[in-house]
C-alpha cells in the first residue's frame, strides 16, 4: 500500500457528515453592489493609491505622452515593452521619438537572465481586468507578457482600461468563467512590492517593483 | 522515526521559556505593540459586524464542506494537477515528505534552493534535512530570512522574525552578510535583503512554496504574499515544488474570493495582500519564463488523525492567517518560542498534538486561560476554546482502548484524578458539602501558610471561621 493509498483509506474510513454547498452567489448578492465605472473607477484608485501605487488618469489618446513624461520624471532610460501587442506596440513607436531605448522580453529567460535581474530599471504591461473592492489589478502572463515582466524590474507601469474593473474578485472570476479557462499564471497586483517584518515598519520594494505605476485610461473628459 | 521529532522542543519546557520573555520587558513591549498593531489594523477592516459574521459563517461553511468531501478532492486534485502538468507526490511523514523533495533536488543536482514562506516546510525541518544532504536551503521572505540568519525559528507564523528589534536585526546583518555596515534605517535594511536574496533567485536551481488554497476543480495552487518573494520562488528557478498539507484544499475556484478576504483582512488587516500568486502549471512551450517542472508534495503528518473524529476535524479548518495569536493574551506575553512547536498560540495547542503526539504536548492546551478569543476572532470559526477542553480531557483522562489520539492519557495521574473525583463527590453531595465546610471553618487553623507558588505573591488561602451559612443562621 503506497503512502497515497493509506493517506485516502484513513480519510475514507472517518463517519463523516455531509455538509450544504456554500451559498456564495447569494452572499455576494446581498453584500458587494454593482456600481457605476465611475464609481468602480473610484473604489479602484482609492484603494491602491492607499496601498502607494501612483495613478494617472490617461485616455487612448494621451497615454503614451503620458508614459514618456513618468519615465522622463524618474530618469529611466530603459523600458522593457511587448512589441506584439497593440499597447507595446505604441509604447515602441513614441519611445523611439524620445530617445529611451525599449527592450523586448523577445527570447526565453535563460537566454538573458543576468540582463533581465540586473539591467531592466523598469517594464510597461497592459492588465486584464481590474478589481474595484481592493484596488487590485489582474494579469494573465503569457508569451508576450511573461511572468517575471511584472516582477523584475524595479518599476512596474501597467495600462488599464477603466471599462475593465470589475465590482469583486468573485464578479470577475464568475462573469469571465474563469474555472475553465485559467492560464498557467494569474496574477493578482495590488501595489508595489512590501513588508512589515522588521519591527512591522512597512518599507516598500521588497523583492518585487518599488514603484507601481498605473495608467488608468478611461473616455476622453 | 528519526530525530525529527527531539529537535522540537517538547512541551515540558514551556514554563521556562515562557518565564524568559515575560522577564524580559523589551520583549514583552515588542510582542504587545506588535499584537496591539495588528488587531487595530483588523479592526478597521471589518467596520460592519454584521457583514464579519456572515461573511465567517460562509468561510466556515466553505471549510467544513470541503473537509466532508476531502477524499475525493484530494483525488480530483490530483487528476487536475497531473493534467496541467504537476507532479503530485503523497507523503505521510515529515520524514517521507523531506526525502520525496531531497529526491527531486538530486535528480537536477541541486545546489541552491530558495524558499517562499512555508509553515509546512518548518513543521518537516526541511531546512535541516537540506543541510545533511548537502543542499543550501535559503529563506527569501524577509522575516524568515532574518530568522534563519540568527539561527532561530519563526515566533509567529505570519510575522515570522516579532521577537527582534531593528537594532538586532542591523547587528545580525552587519556581522552575518558580507560587505554590511551597521544602519539600523529599515529600509535600507530590506534593501540589503533584496539585494542578496535577488543574486540567489538568479541562480537558484529549485523554488521552494507553501500553498494557501489548492484548487481541485482546476488544480490552481494560489500563494499570498506581499513582498513577491513568492512569486520569484514559483517563477525564477527551472524547478518549483510546493509543499501543503492535505486539509488547504477547495474544490471550486470560486470558494477562493471569500476564503481570500478573510485571510488578509484577519491576518494583517488589508484588504488584499500585494500579491495572490495562482499557478496552474509550468511553463508551456511558447512561454518564456516560468518554471519547467513543478511537483506539489501532499502532507499528512497527523492531519488524518484530527480528521477522524467530527468534532476535532474542525482543526484542519484553519487557513492560518494568525489572528488567533494576536488576539492570544497568553501569546501575547510569552512569544511563540515558548510554545517549543513550529505553529504558536491558539492554532498551535490545537494542532500540534495531533503532529507531535500528546506526549509530546500534554500540557499544552492547558496554557489558556480559556477567555475565548481565539474562538471570537477565527476567520473560519474554529471552535478553538472547546478545542482546548477537549485536548485537555484527551491528554488527562485514564488511558482507554481505541482513543482518539496519539499519546491520550499521557498525562494521567491515578492521584490527581481521585483528588478531583473526590471533589466531585462533595460538591454534588448537600450533605457531605455540608459536612467539609463545617469542618473546614472549624480546623480552619490547620491551613497551612505556605501554599506553594500561591503564596509566593499572595497571603494564603484560608477558610473562613463562619460559613455564609452560618452568618445567615445568625441573622435570622
Amino acid at each position: 500500500m503506497s503512502s497515497r493509498d493509506r493517506i485516502l483509506a484513513k480519510l475514507n474510513a472517518a463517519p463523516v457528515l455531509p455538509k450544504a454547498v456554500p451559498d456564495i452567489a447569494s452572499w455576494y448578492a446581498t453584500h458587494r453592489f454593482e456600481e457605476t465605472t465611475a464609481e468602480k473607477v473610484a473604489r479602484f484608485r482609492g484603494c491602491i493609491e492607499f496601498a502607494h501605487a501612483e495613478v494617472y488618469a490617461v485616455t487612448q489618446a494621451t497615454w503614451p505622452q503620458k508614459l514618456c513624461e513618468v519615465l522622463n520624471t524618474k530618469q529611466i532610460e530603459k523600458l522593457l515593452v511587448a512589441p506584439a501587442t497593440p499597447h507595446g506596440q505604441r509604447a515602441t513607436e513614441v519611445l523611439t521619438e524620445t530617445g529611451i531605448t525599449f527592450r523586448a522580453y523577445d527570447q526565453s529567460i535563460e537566454a538573458w537572465r543576468e540582463e533581465m535581474f540586473h539591467d531592466v530599471p523598469a517594464s510597461l504591461t497592459g492588465a486584464r481586468g481590474a478589481i474595484a473592492e481592493t484596488g487590485t489589478l489582474v494579469l494573465w502572463p503569457d508569451a508576450d507578457e511573461p511572468r517575471l515582466m511584472s516582477l523584475l524590474p524595479p518599476v512596474h507601469i501597467v495600462l488599464i482600461d477603466v471599462n475593465t474593473i470589475h465590482n469583486t474578485f468573485y464578479e470577475m472570476m464568475q462573469s469571465e468563467g474563469w474555472s475553465g479557462s485559467l492560464p498557467t499564471n494569474a496574477l493578482l497586483i495590488s501595489g508595489p512590492s512590501k513588508t512589515a517584518d522588521i519591527q512591522v515598519t512597512l518599507a516598500y520594494g521588497a523583492h518585487g517593483p518599488k514603484e507601481l505605476i498605473v495608467l488608468l485610461m478611461g473616455e476622453a473628459s | 522515526m528519526s530525530d525529527h521529532a527531539l529537535s522540537f522542543m517538547p512541551s515540558e519546557g514551556f514554563r521556562a521559556r515562557s518565564k524568559e520573555v515575560v522577564e524580559n520587558p523589551f520583549l514583552r513591549k515588542s510582542f504587545r505593540g506588535a499584537m496591539d498593531f495588528l488587531i487595530n489594523k483588523r479592526v478597521t477592516q471589518f467596520p460592519s459586524a454584521e457583514e464579519l459574521e456572515t461573511l465567517r459563517t460562509l468561510g466556515e461553511q466553505i471549510r467544513q464542506y470541503n473537509l466532508a468531501n476531502l477524499p475525493s478532492l484530494l483525488v480530483q486534485l490530483e487528476d487536475s494537477l497531473t493534467r496541467n502538468g504537476i507532479k503530485v507526490h503523497w507523503a505521510e511523514t515529515p520524514d517521507e515528505a523531506n526525502a520525496i523533495i531531497l529526491g527531486i533536488c538530486q535528480a537536477h543536482s541541486a545546489k541552491l534552493m530558495v524558499k517562499g514562506k512555508s509553515m509546512v516546510s518548518e513543521e518537516i525541518e526541511l531546512n535541516h534535512a537540506c543541510e545533511a544532504a548537502g543542499i543550501e536551503a535559503m529563506e527569501s521572505d524577509m522575516g524568515e530570512y532574518i530568522v534563519q540568519l540568527a539561527g532561530e525559528k519563526p515566533s509567529h507564523i505570519i510575522m515570522p522574525a516579532i521577537h527582534k528589534t531593528k537594532e538586532e536585526i542591523a547587528t545580525l546583518f552587519h556581522e552575518k552578510v558580507e560587505g554590511v555596515d551597521y544602519t539600523d534605517n529599515v529600509d535600507e535594511l530590506i534593501q540589503i535583503g533584496r539585494r542578496v536574496l535577488r543574486e540567489k533567485f538568479l541562480v537558484a536551481d529549485i523554488g521552494l512554496s507553501g500553498v494557501n488554497f489548492a484548487v481541485a476543480e482546476t488544480g490552481t495552487l494560489c500563494l499570498v504574499e506581499n513582498e513577491g518573494n513568492g512569486r520569484l520562488s514559483t517563477t525564477a528557478p527551472p524547478v518549483h515544488i510546493a509543499i501543503t498539507g492535505i486539509e488547504k484544499i477547495v474544490e471550486k475556484l470560486d470558494h477562493v474570493p471569500p476564503l481570500l478576504s478573510l485571510l488578509t483582512r484577519s491576518a494583517t488587516g488589508q484588504n488584499i495582500s500585494t500579491y495572490f500568486n495562482m499557478i496552474s502549471g509550468p511553463r508551456k512551450a511558447d512561454e518564456k519564463d516560468g518554471p519547467t517542472e513543478m511537483h506539489l508534495v501532499l502532507l499528512d503528518n497527523g492531519r488524518t488523525q484530527a480528521y477522524a473524529d467530527e468534532e476535532l476535524r474542525k482543526t484542519l479548518q484553519c487557513i492560518r492567517c494568525g489572528a488567533c495569536m494576536n488576539h492570544c493574551p497568553v501569546y501575547t506575553r510569552v512569544g511563540g518560542h515558548a510554545y517549543g512547536t513550529t505553529y504558536p498560540g491558539p492554532i498551535g495547542k490545537i494542532i500540534s498534538p495531533h503532529m507531535l503526539g500528546l506526549e509530546a504536548t500534554k500540557t499544552m492546551a492547558t496554557a489558556s486561560t480559556l477567555c475565548g478569543a481565539c474562538g471570537e476572532v477565527c476567520p473560519v470559526k474554529i471552535p478553538i476554546p472547546e478545542l482546548l477542553m477537549r485536548l485537555r480531557e484527551e491528554s488527562f483522562s485514564e488511558p482507554h482502548a481505541n482513543p482518539a489520539m496519539r499519546g491520550q492519557g499521557a498525562g494521567y495521574s491515578r492521584l490527581i484524578t481521585m483528588v478531583w473525583q473526590g471533589w466531585a463527590l462533595v460538591y454534588r453531595s448537600p450533605m457531605l458539602y455540608g459536612t467539609y465546610s463545617w469542618l473546614a471553618s472549624r480546623f480552619n487553623w490547620l491551613t497551612p501558610s505556605n501554599q506553594g507558588p500561591w503564596t509566593t505573591v499572595r497571603v494564603p488561602l484560608k477558610p473562613a471561621p463562619k460559613r455564609l451559612r452560618d452568618l445567615l443562621k445568625d441573622k435570622s
